[in-house]
C-alpha cells in the first residue's frame, strides 16, 4: 500500500517497467539526490536569446507600425494617401514563432515528466511553476511562460526558498507578465524628468508587489495594507529586462544588456527608504528590495501560506491542520530551506493516510496516464492538444494565482467525460498490451476486484487500458 | 447504413456484453400488434407542434413563433407544424390522433424529474423503480411483450423484470458508446464519480440532436427500428429515444429541424414495417410542455401542459383530442403554462388498452398503479 501511495500520491504514476519502491520513504528522499535541473529532455528548449528575439521583433514591429500609423494619419489630414508598401502587416509572425517555442516547451515539460527517475521531485517542480503562476494568454508570456520554470523553478527546486522567490520576481518572464517592467518611480530620474516636461505621466506599477505580497508569500488577507504594496512596488522600481520592454520609461532608461536579461536601472529607481510591515529598508538601489524579499520568504504567514498549499497538493483539498502545522514548522526552523520542507511532508503520517484523498489534476492525470502506456515521448502538440480539452492548458490558467487545487474546480460532469474521451483517444496509440496485467503492475496494492473485473471484460486490449485510466483508482491518489 | 452494431442484454452490467448478433431473434409472436414510443427528453413544445391557431389569444401570446400557418390545417382550431408534413399525410389518412393540453401527474420543472415519472409511471419521481413498458411487456402474451430499445442503454421505462435489449446504431455519436457504458459500471460503487458520470450521460442525452445531419439520423434510427420489428418473429414493443427538444433560445429553427427528423422517423417506420404498419401504434410523448410566451431569446421554458401524438394503422385517427382551456392569461396554469385538462397517463392507459383489447382497468392498474382516478381514454385505436 505505501509502495502505490509513494508512486501516486507523491509521484506521477508508475511506469509498465517500474519496478514498486521496497521503501517507500526512502525511495523519495533519494529522488531529491537524483533530480536534474536540465536534464537531458530538455535539451532542445529554445533558448531565452531565441524567444528574446521573437519578442524584440515583435516589438520593434509594433513600434514601427505605431510610426507608421502616425505618420499615414498626418498624410491623410494632408489630403495624400498612403503609399501602398507602408500598408501595416499583421504581427502574425512573431505570433506563430512564440507559439512554436511554446509547444516546444509543453512537449520537453512532458518528456521530462515521462522519464524522470525523480517523478517526486517532477512534481514538486509543477507545483512551485503553478505556485508561480504566469499565464500565457498575452503574446509577451506565451514563449516565456515555460522558461520561469526552467530557469528559475528547476535550478532552485533544492534550494532554499528566499532563492526560489529572488530567482522567480527576478525572471524576465514574471517582470513582463505583471508589467514590472514598465513601473516607474514618481520621483525617479526619469519620472522627475518627465513631471517637469509636463508630458505623459511615468509611473509606479503595482501589479508584481501585490501578488508578491498576496500570492507569493504571505498570502490573501494576512495583515499587509495597501501602503505596504505601495512601499514595495517603489522598492522593486528599477527592475526590468533589457531589450523587451515597451514604453518610454524603460526606452530612454538605456537599458544596457542582452535582450531578456534581467536589469537594474538606477534612473527607474524610486530614491529614499521604504518602510514595508513595519520595518525600515534604507537601502539603495537593486539591494532595497532583494532585502524584503528575503524577509517577506521567511515570514510565519509566508510558511504557513506554503505549508497549507504543499498539503493541498499532495494530501487533500481540505487538509489536516496537524499536516499544515508540521509543514509550517519545518519551514520556519530552516527559515526556508527546501529539502527540509519536502522530508517532512515525506514524514508526516498524515501524508500516507490509506484512503485516497485526491483527484488528479487534468495534468497530474494525463501524465500518469501516458507514463502507463509507456510512453517516452510525447509530441508537444498532442500535449497542447489533449490538456486543452482536459480543460487545465499547461501555463495557461488565466490568472497569476494559479489553477486551484481543489478538485471541485476542475472535477464536473463534463470533465470526467472528456478525460473519458482522451482515455479512448489516448490508447488507440498504444499496442496490445494485456490491460489485465498491466493494471495490477500501474495499480499495486489498490486495484479493486470490480474494477479488475471491468477491464477484463472489455472487448478489447486497449478499451481495457482506457477503462483503466479512468478507474476511480487511477483517477485519484 | 449501419456500420457498428452493438447488441446488450439489459443485464449487461452484472454479466458482460453479450456477444455480436446479427439479427435479434425471438419466438413467433401471435399477433401482429406493435407498440412504439418515441420518448422527446427536453420537453417538446405542444403550442408548436400543434399549433392553436384558431384560439385567439395565440397570435399575442406567441408573437414570433405563432407564424407556422403554412402547416396542415386540422380542424377549426389547431394547424400541425409545416415540417411534420409525412404526419399531416397520415393525419388526412385517419392514421394520426393528437392529444393536446395533456400532462403527467408531475406538475415542477425539472427534466430528470418529469422524464423519471413520464417513464415509470410513478406519482412521484425516483420512487417506481420499473418502467412502464416493461409492465406492459409482462402483461402481454408470448411474442408480443418481445421489447428492444433503440438506445445505448435500456431507458427507464423499459427496465423491470421482462428481459430487455437493447441495440444502438452506431449512426449516432461517436465509436465509444460501449466504453461509455462500461465506465458507467466502473463508477457503480463509488458514490462521487457515480454521481458526476450520470449527470453527465444525462446532459448527453439531452443535448443529442435528432436535427443532425438534417434528419438523417432520425430517418435511419426509424428505418432501423422498423427492419427489427417487421420480421415475424421481431421485436414487438420498442422504445425510440429522442433529445434535443429544450429550445430555450432559437426555437424557431432549431425546432422545425428537430420536428423534420421526426417526421423523417416517423416515415421511415412506416416503410420499413410494410404490412404490419396496419397493427402498430406509435406513442410520441414528452416530460412536459413550455411556457406560452415566448422568452428573451426567442424560445421557450419549462412549463407544463404538451401535447403527444397517437400514429399509425391502428390508430382512429384524423382527430385532435383537447378539452382546450384556451390562452386567455387567466386560464393559463400558474398564469404560464398551458392548462392540463387531460392526464397524460388516462391517454396512455387507454390507448394501449383499445391496441391490444384488454380491460382498461386493468391496464391502467398495471402501468400507472400509484396514481388514483385515471381515466382511461376510450376508442383511441381501431377494435
Amino acid at each position: 500500500m505505501e509502495s502505490a501511495i509513494a508512486l501516486n500520491r507523491f509521484g506521477l504514476g508508475a511506469r509498465p517497467d517500474d519496478a514498486q519502491p521496497a521503501q517507500p520513504r526512502a525511495w523519495l528522499k533519494d529522488q531529491l539526490r537524483r533530480f536534474e535541473p536540465r536534464p537531458a529532455t530538455l535539451a532542445d528548449i529554445p533558448t531565452r536569446a531565441e524567444i528574446a528575439s521573437v519578442y524584440a521583433d515583435h516589438i520593434e514591429e509594433l513600434r514601427v507600425r505605431n510610426t507608421l500609423k502616425l505618420q499615414s494619419r498626418s498624410m491623410d489630414a494632408s489630403g495624400m494617401a498612403p503609399k501602398p508598401g507602408e500598408q501595416k502587416p499583421p504581427p502574425q509572425y512573431a505570433l506563430q514563432a512564440a507559439r512554436r517555442q511554446h509547444v516546444a516547451e509543453i512537449g520537453a515539460r512532458m518528456g521530462t515528466a515521462l522519464v524522470s527517475q525523480a517523478p517526486f521531485a517532477e512534481r514538486l517542480v509543477h507545483f512551485w511553476a503553478n505556485h508561480f503562476a504566469i499565464s500565457a494568454d498575452r503574446l509577451t508570456a506565451i514563449g516565456l511562460s515555460g522558461m520561469l520554470e526552467f530557469e528559475a523553478i528547476r535550478p532552485n527546486l533544492l534550494g532554499s526558498f528566499g532563492d526560489m522567490l529572488l530567482a522567480v520576481e527576478r525572471h524576465p518572464a514574471m517582470l513582463i507578465y505583471l508589467d514590472q517592467a514598465q513601473s516607474i518611480g514618481a520621483m525617479s530620474t526619469l519620472g522627475s524628468r518627465a513631471a517637469a516636461r509636463g508630458g505623459r505621466k511615468l509611473g509606479l506599477n503595482e501589479n508584481l508587489a501585490r501578488e508578491i505580497l498576496e500570492l507569493h508569500t504571505l498570502g490573501v488577507r494576512t495583515g499587509y495594507r495597501q501602503q505596504d504594496v505601495t512601499e514595495l512596488a517603489r522598492a522593486l522600481t528599477g527592475w526590468t529586462v533589457a531589450g523587451l520592454t515597451r514604453g518610454p520609461g524603460p526606452r530612454e532608461a538605456d537599458l544596457i544588456g542582452e535582450p531578456g536579461a534581467f536589469v537594474f536601472a538606477d534612473r527607474l529607481h524610486e530614491p529614499g527608504p521604504r518602510t514595508i510591515l513595519g520595518r525600515q529598508y534604507p537601502q539603495e538601489g537593486e539591494a532595497q528590495a532583494r532585502a524584503v524579499l528575503q524577509d517577506l520568504a521567511v515570514h510565519p504567514a509566508t510558511a504557513l501560506h506554503v505549508a497549507t498549499k504543499l498539503a493541498r497538493h499532495f494530501v487533500a483539498d481540505d487538509p489536516p491542520a496537524s499536516l499544515v502545522d508540521r509543514l509550517a514548522a519545518a519551514f520556519t526552523a530552516s527559515r526556508g530551506d527546501l529539502p527540509t520542507l519536502y522530508a517532512a511532508l515525506i514524514d508526516a503520517p498524515e501524508s500516507w493516510a490509506p484512503d485516497a484523498g485526491k483527484f488528479k489534476t487534468p495534468w497530474d492525470w494525463g501524465v500518469s496516464a501516458l507514463r502507463a502506456t509507456g510512453a517516452t515521448t510525447a509530441d508537444g502538440r498532442m500535449v497542447v492538444a489533449m490538456m486543452q480539452q482536459l480543460g487545465q492548458p499547461v501555463w495557461q490558467p488565466g490568472s497569476p494565482a494559479g489553477w486551484e487545487d481543489v478538485a471541485a474546480s476542475w472535477m464536473g460532469p463534463d470533465a470526467l467525460l472528456r478525460c473519458v474521451e482522451a482515455a479512448q483517444r489516448l490508447v488507440q496509440r498504444v499496442g496490445d498490451a494485456d490491460p489485465r496485467s498491466l493494471a495490477a503492475r500501474i495499480l499495486p496494492g489498490t486495484l479493486s476486484p470490480s474494477t479488475a473485473q471491468v477491464i477484463a471484460q472489455a472487448d478489447s486490449p486497449a478499451q481495457g487500458l482506457a477503462l483503466l485510466l479512468v478507474s476511480p483508482e487511477f483517477l485519484r491518489r | 447504413m449501419i456500420d457498428r452494431r452493438a447488441l446488450i442484454g439489459s443485464a449487461m452490467f452484472g454479466a458482460g456484453v453479450l456477444a455480436f448478433a446479427p439479427a435479434i431473434s425471438f419466438a413467433a409472436a401471435p399477433t401482429d400488434r406493435r407498440f412504439v414510443f418515441i420518448i422527446q427528453r427536453g420537453a417538446a413544445d405542444g403550442l408548436a407542434m400543434v399549433a392553436p391557431i384558431g384560439d385567439p389569444a395565440f397570435a399575442g401570446a406567441r408573437g414570433a413563433l405563432a407564424e407556422v400557418d403554412s402547416g396542415a390545417r386540422l380542424d377549426a382550431t389547431f394547424s400541425l407544424h409545416p415540417a411534420l408534413a409525412e404526419t399531416a399525410r397520415l393525419y388526412a389518412a385517419g392514421e394520426a390522433l393528437f392529444g393536446h393540453a395533456l400532462a403527467s401527474s408531475y406538475r415542477d420543472r425539472s427534466h430528470f424529474d418529469g422524464q423519471n415519472i413520464l417513464e415509470t409511471g410513478g406519482r412521484d419521481a425516483y420512487v417506481e423503480k420499473t418502467g412502464w413498458m416493461n409492465r406492459l411487456a409482462a402483461m402481454l402474451p408470448g411474442g408480443e411483450g418481445n421489447a428492444l430499445a433503440i438506445a445505448r442503454a435500456v431507458p427507464m421505462a423499459l427496465r423491470g423484470p421482462v428481459e430487455v435489449a437493447s441495440y444502438a446504431p452506431s449512426a449516432l455519436p461517436g465509436a465509444s458508446e460501449d466504453l461509455l457504458m462500461r465506465v458507467g459500471a466502473l463508477y457503480e460503487g463509488d458514490a462521487r464519480l457515480h454521481a458526476l458520470w450520470q449527470s453527465a450521460m444525462q446532459t448527453r442525452l439531452l443535448a443529442s440532436d435528432l436535427s443532425r445531419e438534417k434528419g438523417r439520423a432520425g430517418q435511419m434510427t426509424g428505418a432501423l427500428a422498423a427492419r427489427l420489428m417487421a420480421p415475424a418473429d421481431g421485436a414487438r414493443l420498442v422504445m425510440i429515444e429522442t433529445g434535443g427538444w429544450d429550445t430555450h433560445s432559437g426555437q424557431k429553427g432549431r425546432l422545425a429541424q428537430q420536428l423534420g427528423g421526426l417526421d423523417a422517423m416517423i416515415a421511415a417506420l412506416k416503410a420499413g414495417l410494410g404490412q404490419a404498419w396496419t397493427n402498430t401504434m406509435i406513442l410520441v410523448a414528452t416530460e412536459f410542455g413550455r411556457t406560452v410566451a415566448v422568452n428573451g431569446t426567442g424560445g421557450t421554458d419549462h412549463g407544463t401542459g404538451a401535447a403527444a401524438m397517437l400514429l399509425g394503422g391502428a390508430v382512429r385517427g384524423g382527430r385532435v383530442l383537447a378539452d382546450w382551456p384556451g390562452l386567455r392569461a387567466g386560464a393559463l396554469y400558474e398564469g404560464r403554462d398551458l392548462r392540463p385538462t387531460l392526464q397524460l397517463e388516462s391517454f396512455v392507459a387507454g390507448a394501449l388498452a383499445s391496441h391490444y383489447g384488454l380491460d382498461s382497468a386493468r391496464m391502467t392498474g398495471s402501468l400507472y398503479p400509484t396514481i388514483a382516478g385515471l381515466k382511461p381514454t376510450d376508442g383511441l385505436a381501431r377494435a
